[in-house]
């Protein structure tokens, strides 16, 4: 299967700090990747550098000729909640059709085709209620609905999450994950998450980023996964019992 | 209130009203903007740096108004680049050009011989003075203003929104960004002649601030900001009349005024329906 994307010797930074170096990923179709890693590791880094939000120092990123349409890529991306100013004047429907405004001309209008698949985006996602809401008066777990709205409308082939899971409530994290499974039968995804427990059920690889980039195929944590991680790292595994796992490093 | 109506025979009331219907207009949709995006303190710096050119303007005796005008639009395009670039912090990088073009102003102003005339008009405006040529020039604005948004109301959304989104869509933020807060600095300057450089921001938040208080929507923001605007200034024009006092005050001492009076009756409506 061809690759959406490959990264080859990626380094990338601001100014004199390097904050990734020598990574190379590959991202299939299929690929479900949880991106994990300590803070400040570089996470947030790798992410700016495939939306094209920085130039990366060395090293190339090649998009394939399917992630390329209309002179932008095809990609779906869910900002940290935290990078939204949920004081802005601005309707949920308005929210989740901005997503299309890279197909439009600078004076464009949304086409009523346009307007049914964001309608049906929400209604799918279970908002359709509080579409002329202001989103300000929404709850952090439906603010990140609408955005999942605006990340998908225009059809990606890959979606980014970035810490979906901040802010949310449990009921709508497992929804999220439930959702984000179903979704990965037609389009590759890359989540970054602190919480490695949770999302092992559900991603298919990880990617663990700190400062340089290890990947592992397959979704159960290993001791050899835990040490790329490269700090004590808590695990909260969702059997019958849940429970703590502490995994201490020495380093 | 007869005497009120007599008031429209002279042409300096007309030309008032005018003043404020424009000064609406484009303070309504621009402050719309800044207070959306957060950029009130930004707005301020534009509006003290271009004080310099008003002095500037005296000393070397062109019109202070396009002294400012360069100011103005020199210093917001200077903090959208340099705070962008440099390592600098913003708010200390506004506070700097906010009290520089003060000091230009002050010494330019201090410099030139014998007596500013009008001087006070620039720092607290003068409704009832506005020229011919003031009252084309916000009506060129106000119409610009009003068919910029028009045409680009949903990428103007889109990029101040959620900027980084929109630059991973390839949409021309830094072009916008540069345009609008150009926008701002003309909307600005040209209102300084209408309300004083001391007051002109408070024509670009309180009426936002009011129709806040009904609608959460950008374009209702607007539109209900202009009505406000302008109901503030022509009880503000009335109040400083009948008063004889000074007519920018009067104007914001209104909206204030007005804000206070609809924000405490929806709290009580709020009451008494629980």
């Amino acid at each position: 299967m061809e690759s959406l994307l490959e990264i080859h010797n990626l380094s990338a930074g601001y100014g004199q700090n390097l904050v990734l170096q020598g990574v190379n990923l590959k991202i299939k179709p299929s690929d479900f990747i949880g991106v994990i890693g300590p803070n400040g590791g570089g996470k947030t880094t790798l992410l700016k550098a495939i939306l094209g939000l920085i130039t990366p120092i060395s090293g190339t990123i090649h998009f394939s000729e399917s992630m390329t349409s209309g002179g932008v890529h095809r990609i779906g991306y869910l900002p940290q909640i935290n990078n939204i100013d949920r004081q802005f004047p601005i309707t949920v429907f308005d929210v989740v059709r901005s997503g299309l405004m890279s197909r439009k001309r600078l004076m464009g209008r949304y086409s009523a085709e346009e307007n049914e698949s964001a309608l049906h985006l929400i209604e799918e996602m279970g908002i359709s209620d509080i579409r002329n809401n202001p989103i300000g008066e929404l709850s952090g777990g439906q603010v990140q609905r609408a955005l999942l709205c605006r990340a998908l409308v225009n059809k990606p082939a890959l979606l980014i999450l970035d810490e979906p899971n901040t802010y949310v409530d449990n009921r709508f994290e497992r929804e999220l994950y439930e959702k984000l499974k179903v979704l990965n039968e037609k389009l590759a995804i890359l989540l970054v998450s602190h919480d490695l427990g949770t999302i092992s059920t559900y991603v298919k690889s990880y990617a663990c980023v700190n400062n340089s980039l290890h990947f592992h195929e397959g979704n159960t944590v290993t001791p050899e996964l835990l040490k790329s991680y490269e700090c004590p790292i808590q695990i909260i595994s969702h059997g019958d019992i849940p429970h703590t796992v502490l995994h201490q490093h020495t380093h | 209130m007869q005497s009120l109506i007599t008031l429209f025979d002279f042409e300096f009331f007309r030309n008032a009203i005018l003043a404020a219907f424009m000064a609406s207009i484009t303070c309504g949709i621009i402050g719309t903007y800044i207070v959306s995006r957060r950029i009130v303190f930004i707005s301020g710096g534009i509006t003290h740096a271009s004080f310099g050119g008003i002095g500037m303007g005296y000393y070397f005796g062109f019109n202070p108004i396009l002294g400012a005008v360069i100011f103005g639009i020199f210093s917001a395009l200077g903090i959208e680049l340099f705070t962008k670039k440099a390592d600098l912090r913003e708010d200390s990088a506004i506070a700097m050009l906010w009290s520089l073009g003060m000091a230009v102003g002050v010494i330019f102003i201090f410099l030139t011989p014998g007596y500013a005339p009008n001087l006070m008009s620039y720092l607290f405006g003068n409704i009832l003075t506005v020229s011919k040529q003031d009252l084309l020039y916000l009506l060129f604005l106000s119409l610009f203003i009003i068919g910029f948004f028009v045409a680009f109301y949903r990428i103007i959304i889109f990029v101040s929104f959620d900027e980084e989104f929109a630059l991973t869509n390839n949409a021309p933020v830094k072009l916008f960004n540069a345009l609008l807060i150009s926008l701002v600095a003309l909307t600005i300057v040209l209102n300084i002649r209408v309300v004083g450089i001391i007051l002109v921001m408070s024509l670009l938040t309180i009426p936002q601030a009011i129709a806040n208080l009904f609608t959460k929507r950008f374009d209702w923001m607007m539109i209900l900001s202009i009505v406000f605007g302008f109901l503030g200034s022509i009880l503000g024009l009335a109040l400083s009349y009948i008063y004889d006092i000074p007519s920018g005050a009067a104007i914001i001492f209104t909206l204030v005024i007005l804000y206070g009076v609809i924000k405490i009756s929806g709290l009580v409506i709020e009451k008494s329906r629980q």
